[in-house]
């Protein structure tokens, strides 16, 4: 299908390798320094971003990334996302994170999506990661997807391919470590990947500049979201209280370990 | 009074899902603690076999809708199904099962009840005469009790958590929903299951034992030399007698995308971690995996994790595993596959 757009719904995460201590913030809990923490693109929104671009060069088609966050943790994660593929940055600027509720999200994406100029939604197809690093509840794509009127819903998508009539294959991941074969007859549909089959994009300062062009306005344009649900009440949070006493092992012969592990494997 | 109803689809066989016997345990333990009172939702091809074997007599009233359409795993079937029992059932609580099919389709909707959802729920408490659900945030790093006033709430458990229930089935009078089957259901058409090429099925999710496999397998080993051939046939070796189920770290699943010294059979759906799988086993076993943060998330739910690295420091050794064995994996792997086969 020529000129099909994609538009692809990325949260920005803290880097995973960081220490995350959860706090109470006023009504409602956040994470200890949270503004101080690097944060990364959400992982799998990432894998769907280069899905895009590559989908994108085959159609003609555009490709539109909508973010909501933290003005200038956007600005940071940008920087570098920037340099890998060419794209149009729709940003809305709001505390976003783990405990935002993911309908407060969802309404406020879908609502960045409809704001895209002359966006032909049926010649579109919405992708996102399939769960977030923060929430992990699976669940803003899909009431994106309502909320627009898309009802051709893909989930833990790794493949994507377009015929030439418009229709596509798409397998998703399914139980088991299998994938489920579906094949959909065209836009508009919601695709929430998984990890694809496309490794991260290299740098390319090129690209970076382009796109640096568009985006700095449109993070300076970026409206606050309203993502307030008094509706919601968090009693508690928690860090895991359980830490092992790990029992080092050293010393002893590969045999002994062996019949070790065996006698422990065949324990109930 | 409260209202529970659980929705599920059925197996192409119409015998329930084991997940759905867990979300109908799930909403019995509910049940009690709010004294309310539960209906259920099946749909699919034919459900009458479902319906008749719930394991209680604990559910008052079910409804179903039935046809061909709603066999297969689709959004737009399922939702149009699960949509038309909800609204028929009235329930304020609504609970799905761990399912990817149930998991892909219940927050559109709730979205179209004007509900709300929460999925990967592990725990229900009552706290001042509120119900309270516990989910993990952050990918298993942060444990959150959080309550909602809206309803309908749907409540999607966590896998393993609950029991099925496994009484006398007291067979519910059920409601038949009839739902249209227009074009906008089926502009999608479920092809089939494709399972992994080549070797055979690694991912075991009943296995008692999760086998991790890290990046170490396939480096330079202290008398310098890359072995990744042997370490994949140790592996294979030990998966085929233990009958675990294979989980790998990023970086060795990178390793295959990139073309470098690699285990022919390790695929990216084997990963454990952040951006991978939380499995959920008995034991788990680590080998030639360093143990760092985003990979040990992936480790919430296996109970009991043991772990052979050469490294006296590495990331398990910091309250991350029950006992870490400071040795060479290749020889102590190969002295377990030797044991197994003996027995
Ligand atoms: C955004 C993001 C997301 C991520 N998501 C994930 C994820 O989902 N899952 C994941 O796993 N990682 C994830 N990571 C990567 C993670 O941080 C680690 O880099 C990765 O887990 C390391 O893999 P490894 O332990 O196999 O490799 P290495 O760190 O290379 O460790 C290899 C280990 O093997 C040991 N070893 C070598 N030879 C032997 C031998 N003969 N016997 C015994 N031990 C030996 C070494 O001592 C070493 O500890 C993520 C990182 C980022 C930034």
């Amino acid at each position: 299908m020529t000129n099909l757009n994609v538009v692809v719904c990325a949260g920005i995460v803290p880097d995973p390798l960081q220490t995350l201590d959860p706090v109470q913030t006023g009504e409602k809990p956040g994470l200890r320094n949270e503004m101080m923490l690097p944060h990364v693109l959400d992982p799998w929104a990432g894998h769907a971003l280069y899905e895009a671009a590559e989908l994108v060069k085959e159609t003609g088609g555009k490709l539109y990334v909508v973010s909501i966050g933290p003005k200038a943790k956007l600005q940071q994660v940008m920087m570098t996302i920037a340099q890998k593929v060419p794209f149009q940055l729709i940003a809305a600027d709001a505390a976003a994170g783990g405990f935002s509720d993911s309908k407060q999200i969802a309404v406020q994406l879908a609502e960045l999506v409809k704001q895209i100029d002359g966006l032909d939604l049926s010649n579109t197809l919405l992708f996102g990661g399939w769960e977030s690093a923060s929430r992990g509840a699976g669940t803003t794509l899909q009431m994106v997807g309502e909320i627009l009127g898309v009802t051709d819903q893909f989930q833990g998508v790794d493949k994507i391919s377009l015929n030439d009539d418009g229709s596509f294959k798409v397998l998703e991941r399914i139980e088991g470590g299998k994938h489920l074969h579906s094949s959909c007859s065209g836009a508009p549909a919601v695709l929430g990947w998984a990890t694809g089959y496309l490794p991260e994009p290299p740098n390319n300062p090129q690209i970076g500049m382009t796109n640096m062009r568009t985006i700095m306005p449109a993070l300076q344009q970026a409206k606050p979201a309203d993502l307030e649900n008094p509706e919601l009440t968090f009693t508690a949070v928690e860090l895991p209280k359980q830490k092992r006493d790990t029992k080092i092992v050293k010393d002893i012969s590969a045999d002994e370990i062996a019949q070790e592990i065996i006698d422990w494997i065949k324990s109930k | 009074m409260s209202k529970i109803l659980v929705v599920t689809p059925v197996e192409s066989d119409g015998t329930l899902p084991q997940a759905a016997g867990e979300a109908l345990g799930a909403a019995i333990t509910l049940k009690e603690m709010l004294e309310a009172e539960l209906c259920i939702g099946i749909w699919g091809q034919d459900v009458d076999m479902a319906i008749e074997n719930l394991g209680t007599d604990a559910v008052s009233s079910g409804f179903k809708v039935e046809g061909e359409a709603f066999t297969v795993s689709r959004y737009a079937s399922d939702a149009a199904a699960c949509e038309a029992i909800c609204r028929q059932a009235k329930a304020d609580i609504v609970i799905t099962p761990d399912s990817v099919r149930t998991n892909r389709t219940i927050a559109g909707v709730a979205f179209r009840l004007n509900g709300v959802s929460d999925t990967h729920i592990t725990e229900f408490k009552i706290e001042n005469g509120d119900l309270v659900v516990s989910r993990w945030h952050y990918r298993q790093r942060i444990l959150a009790h959080l309550k909602r006033s809206q309803r309908p709430w749907f409540i999607s458990i966590e896998s393993g958590v609950f029991i099925p229930p496994q009484g006398d089935s007291k067979v519910p009078s059920t409601e038949a929903l009839s739902v249209d089957v227009n074009d906008a259901l089926t502009r999608t058409t479920v092809k089939g299951i494709e399972t992994p090429a080549g070797d055979e099925q690694t991912i075991r999710p009943d296995a008692e034992l999760l086998f991790v496999a890290g990046a170490g397998w396939t480096k330079k080993q202290p008398d310098g030399e890359v072995k990744a051939a042997q370490a994949a046939d140790i592996i294979l070796e030990f998966l085929k007698e233990s009958k675990s189920s294979l989980g790998s770290t990023k970086s060795l699943v990178d390793l295959s995308s990139e073309g470098a010294a690699v285990l022919p059979f390790m695929t990216q759906l084997n990963q454990v971690g952040q951006t991978g799988s939380t499995p959920r086993h008995d034991k788990g076993l680590a080998t030639c995996c360093h143990g760092e943060e985003p990979h040990v998330v992936g480790w919430r739910f296996v109970n009991e994790r043991r772990v052979i690295n050469l490294d006296p420091n590495c990331g398990w050794a910091h309250g991350k595993a029950d006992v870490l064995y400071v040795a060479d994996a290749f020889t102590v792997m190969q002295k377990v596959n030797e044991l197994l086969g003996n027995q």
